[in-house]
C-alpha cells in the first residue's frame, strides 16, 4: 500500500532543505500576513468621520454635539453651512456621518415639542453604516429619556461571557489562524505533484514500483510537519503580539490542528493530481481558498447567510477549524463540545486522500 | 496486416518474427498506439530475445517513444498486446516495473539532489535499505566511475555525466531489463563512446537492453534493429541480415563507392555526384564522407564509373564495390514504403 513512502519523503526533506528561500518565505508570509491582517481587519467602529450643520446654535444643539463628540464613535471634522456642503462632504468621502440641526431645534424642545435631527448616513461601507445608525438612534432615545426626566421601565443588562470588550480582534484573530494555515496547506501540496510533473521528473517516478499512497503520503507529511510549525508560529504572535487571551487547552488546540492539515494538504494534493502545471494549481487553490474564506464565517456569520450559502460552508474544512480555534481559543471548549468538528476533519482528510490517490494514476496520459 | 507468423528472419512490414531460442524478453504484437484521430504507433510487432541490444530507429515522431512508453507501462495501448519479461503491459505493469530499468529521453533525476542522494532515493524507492543499500549504490557507482562525483548536484553535472547517473539510478536494482530512450542524444563523441562500452558490458552479463537511437553507427552495434517510420515498423532484424535483404539491392543491381580525386589529390564528392546523378542506370547516388555512394543497374561497372567521372577537373577515380550501411537498407526501405503508400494511395482513388 505504502511503498515508496520513506524514499519519498526522504527526498522531499532534502528538497525543503536545499530551497532556504521558499522555506523564509513559508515560514514568515504567514506571520507578516497576520500581522498586517489583524491590525488592519478591526471592525470596531470608532471615529467616524462627522460633519455637522448646525442652523440653530442655541445651547440644546450645543449640547447635542458634545454628546455626539462624547460617544467616541463620531469624529467631528467639520463645520458646515448649507445643505450643499452637507452632501459634499459625505459624496466627496470627508465624512461618512452629517448631523443637521434645524434652525428650530431648541425653540421645540424649550416648548417640550418634538425636535428633529437629520443624520446622513454614508451607505455605502454597511458595517460603519450600521454602527453610526445604532449610535444615532441610542443618543437621541438617551437625549429625550433625560429631558423627560424618566428611566426607562425595563432596563435590558446584557452579560458577555467571553471576550467581554466584544474587541473584533479576539474574533478575528482566531479565524486569520485557520485560513492562513489552509493557505498555506493547500499551496505546498498544490505544487508537489505538480512540479515533478513540470520538471520531467514524474516519469522516472512513475517505471518504478512505488505506490500511489506512499506517493501521496510521502508528500504530504514533510508539508505537514512544516505546516505544523507554522501554526505554533502563528499562536505564539495571537497571544504575544495581539494579546488574545488562550482560553482553552493548547494540547487540545494543537491536535485538532493536525486534524485540520490533513483535510488541508489532502486538498492540495488533489489540487496537484489536477493541474498541468504549476500556474494552473495556482488557480486552482484559489479557486478552494476564496469561497472558504467568505463561506467559512471567518468575517460574515454564516448564520445570517441563505440556506446554500450556509449548507455550502459546511462543504470547507475550515469551517470547522474555525469553530475549533473560537472554541478552544475564547470560550476554553473542550474535546466533548468539539468532536463533531474533530469527526467531520478527520472524514474530510481521508475521503480527499483516497480521491486524490484514486485520480493519480501511474500513467502519464 | 496480422498473417500468421510465417515469413522467415528477418521480418519485413511489422509481421512477428519467431523465435530462435527460448522465450523473448519482450514480445510486441500488433501493438498500436492512437491519440485522438493520430495514429502514433500501428499495429508494430516484433520481438526481443534475452541479452541481446536492441536497437529501435526512427526519424523523431516516428513512434520510438510511445513504444517504450508503452512497455514500460506509462501510457496504455489502444491495442495489441505487448509482454516485457512475461508481464503483460496492461495487466501487470507493476510487476515490469520491478523489473525493468529506465532512462528517459529527458534528464528526469532530481537536480537539486546530490548524485549521492539521487542514488539514495532511487535505491529506497525500490526497497533498498541499510547495508544492502551501499553495496548496491557502491556497485553502480563504480560500473559508471562517477564516485569523484558523489557530493555534487545533479543539476551542475554535465550531459555525460548526467547519463551516467541516470544509468546508475536506472540500475540499482539490477533489472534484468533497461529502457534506454536515446541515452546519447546530445553528449559528446567520448561520453557516447564510453556509454555504449557500458550497454555492451551490461549486455554481456546477461541483460536484454532496448536502446532507441537516430545514429547509425549505433544501430550497427545492436544486435538487433527495428526501424519505425510513420508510426510502422518497416523492418526488423540482425544489421547483417538487413544488408541482404532484397529490398535494398534489388536482383541485378550493385552498390558502389565512387572517390573522386583532383589532380593534386583531394577529394571531389559533389562534382562527382553531379555526373554519377546523370548516368544512365545509376539509381540512388548520395555522398558518404568524401565518397559518392551510389546504386547501380546491371550495365554499369567499375570501368563506366571511372571512363564517366574522369575527365572535367577530375583526374582519377577510385571505383569499388561495397556493401550496404545499414542506412543504405533503411533508406532503400523508406523509398520502398512510400512508393507503396502512393500506389496504394493512387489505387485506391481509382
Amino acid at each position: 500500500m505504502l511503498r515508496g513512502l520513506p524514499a519519498i519523503m526522504y527526498k522531499e526533506f532534502i528538497h525543503v532543505r536545499r530551497d532556504p528561500a521558499t522555506l523564509f518565505l513559508t515560514l514568515f508570509i504567514p506571520v507578516f500576513q497576520l500581522i498586517l491582517f489583524g491590525y488592519a481587519i478591526n471592525m470596531d467602529v470608532k471615529n467616524i468621520p462627522t460633519v455637522v450643520y448646525d442652523l440653530d446654535r442655541g445651547r440644546q444643539s450645543r449640547d447635542m454635539v458634545m454628546a455626539l463628540r462624547n460617544t467616541d464613535y463620531f469624529r467631528i471634522v467639520g463645520e458646515v453651512h448649507s445643505d450643499r456642503a452637507l452632501n459634499d462632504a459625505i459624496v466627496a468621502g470627508r465624512a461618512k456621518v452629517g448631523f443637521k440641526i434645524p434652525v428650530d431645534f431648541s425653540d421645540r424642545l424649550l416648548s417640550g415639542e418634538q425636535a428633529t435631527v437629520l443624520v446622513l448616513i454614508d451607505g455605502s461601507d454597511s458595517t460603519i453604516a450600521m454602527n453610526a445608525l445604532n449610535v444615532a438612534n441610542a443618543l437621541g432615545l438617551r437625549t429625550s429619556l433625560q429631558r423627560i426626566g424618566a428611566t426607562p421601565s425595563v432596563e435590558v443588562r446584557p452579560k458577555m461571557l467571553f471576550n467581554p470588550d466584544l474587541k473584533s480582534h479576539h474574533f478575528i484573530i482566531p479565524g486569520l489562524i485557520g485560513i492562513i494555515m489552509q493557505n498555506i496547506a493547500v499551496l505546498l501540496t498544490a505544487f508537489a505533484i505538480v512540479r515533478e510533473r513540470e520538471r520531467g521528473t514524474m516519469e522516472q517516478l512513475l517505471v518504478t514500483p512505488i505506490q500511489r499512497l506512499g506517493l501521496m503520503l510521502g508528500k504530504m507529511v514533510p508539508y505537514g510537519i512544516l505546516g505544523f510549525v507554522e501554526t505554533c508560529l502563528v499562536l505564539v504572535i495571537m497571544r504575544f503580539i495581539f494579546g488574545v487571551p488562550f482560553a482553552g487547552s493548547l494540547a487540545l488546540l494543537l491536535a485538532l490542528s493536525f486534524l485540520f492539515l490533513l483535510p488541508s494538504l489532502g486538498i492540495g494534493l488533489f489540487i496537484s493530481t489536477v493541474a498541468e502545471n504549476q500556474a494552473q494549481a495556482y488557480q486552482m487553490a484559489f479557486f478552494v481558498i476564496l469561497p472558504s474564506i467568505l463561506l467559512s464565517g471567518f468575517i460574515f456569520p454564516r448564520e445570517a447567510m441563505p440556506p446554500v450559502m450556509y449548507y455550502l460552508g459546511f462543504l470547507m474544512p475550515v469551517t470547522y477549524f474555525l469553530d475549533i480555534l473560537r472554541g478552544v481559543i475564547l470560550r476554553g471548549a473542550g474535546l466533548t463540545h468539539l468532536w463533531p468538528d474533530a469527526l467531520a476533519l478527520m472524514a474530510f482528510g481521508v475521503v480527499i486522500l483516497i480521491l486524490s490517490a484514486a485520480r493519480f494514476q501511474k500513467r502519464l496520459a | 496486416m496480422s498473417g500468421p507468423p510465417t515469413s522467415p528472419l528477418p521480418s519485413v512490414e511489422g509481421r512477428p518474427a519467431p523465435a530462435p531460442t527460448g522465450t523473448p524478453t519482450i514480445i510486441l504484437q500488433g501493438l498500436t498506439k492512437r491519440f485522438g484521430t493520430l495514429t502514433a504507433v500501428d499495429d508494430v510487432s516484433f520481438t526481443v530475445e534475452p541479452g541481446t541490444i536492441f536497437g529501435f530507429l526512427g526519424p523523431n515522431g516516428s513512434g520510438k517513444s510511445t513504444v517504450i512508453r508503452m512497455l514500460c507501462g506509462l501510457i496504455a495501448p489502444t491495442g495489441g498486446t505487448a509482454s516485457v519479461g512475461g508481464f503483460d503491459v496492461v495487466r501487470d505493469p507493476e510487476r515490469i516495473r520491478e523489473r525493468i530499468g529506465y532512462m528517459s529521453q529527458r534528464f528526469s533525476l532530481y537536480e537539486d539532489l546530490s548524485v549521492l542522494e539521487n542514488l539514495s532515493f532511487y535505491g529506497r524507492v525500490y526497497g533498498l535499505r541499510g547495508s544492502r543499500l551501499e553495496v548496491r549504490r557502491d556497485a553502480v557507482v563504480n560500473l559508471v566511475h562517477i564516485g569523484d562525483r558523489l557530493p555534487q548536484r545533479a543539476g551542475t553535472l554535465s550531459g555525460g555525466w548526467k547519463q551516467r547517473l541516470a544509468l546508475a539510478c536506472a540500475l540499482i536494482h539490477e533489472p534484468r531489463i533497461l529502457f534506454l530512450d536515446e541515452p546519447t542524444a546530445g553528449i559528446d563523441p567520448v561520453a557516447r563512446r564510453e556509454l555504449w562500452d557500458l550497454l555492451f558490458q551490461l549486455a554481456g552479463e546477461g541483460r536484454t537492453l532496448f536502446v532507441t537511437t537516430h545514429y547509425m553507427d549505433e544501430a550497427e552495434r545492436c544486435s538487433e534493429v527495428g526501424y519505425i517510420y510513420h508510426s510502422r515498423l518497416i523492418v526488423s532484424g540482425a544489421p547483417r541480415e538487413l544488408k541482404r535483404l532484397p529490398g535494398v539491392t534489388p536482383a541485378g543491381t550493385q552498390r558502389f563507392e565512387v572517390r573522386c580525386l583532383a589532380p593534386d589529390g583531394a577529394s571531389l564528392p559533389t562534382r562527382g555526384l553531379m555526373v554519377v546523378r546523370r548516368m544512365a542506370g545509376v539509381r540512388d547516388a548520395t555522398i558518404f564522407g568524401d565518397a559518392v555512394h551510389l546504386l547501380a543497374e546491371e550495365g554499369v561497372t567499375a570501368a563506366t564509373l571511372r571512363a564517366a567521372v574522369e575527365g572535367n577537373g577530375i583526374a582519377r577515380a577510385e571505383v569499388r564495390p561495397m556493401a550496404p550501411s545499414l542506412e543504405d537498407v533503411f533508406v532503400a526501405l523508406t523509398h520502398a514504403e512510400e512508393a507503396k503508400r502512393r500506389g496504394a494511395r493512387a489505387g485506391g482513388g481509382a
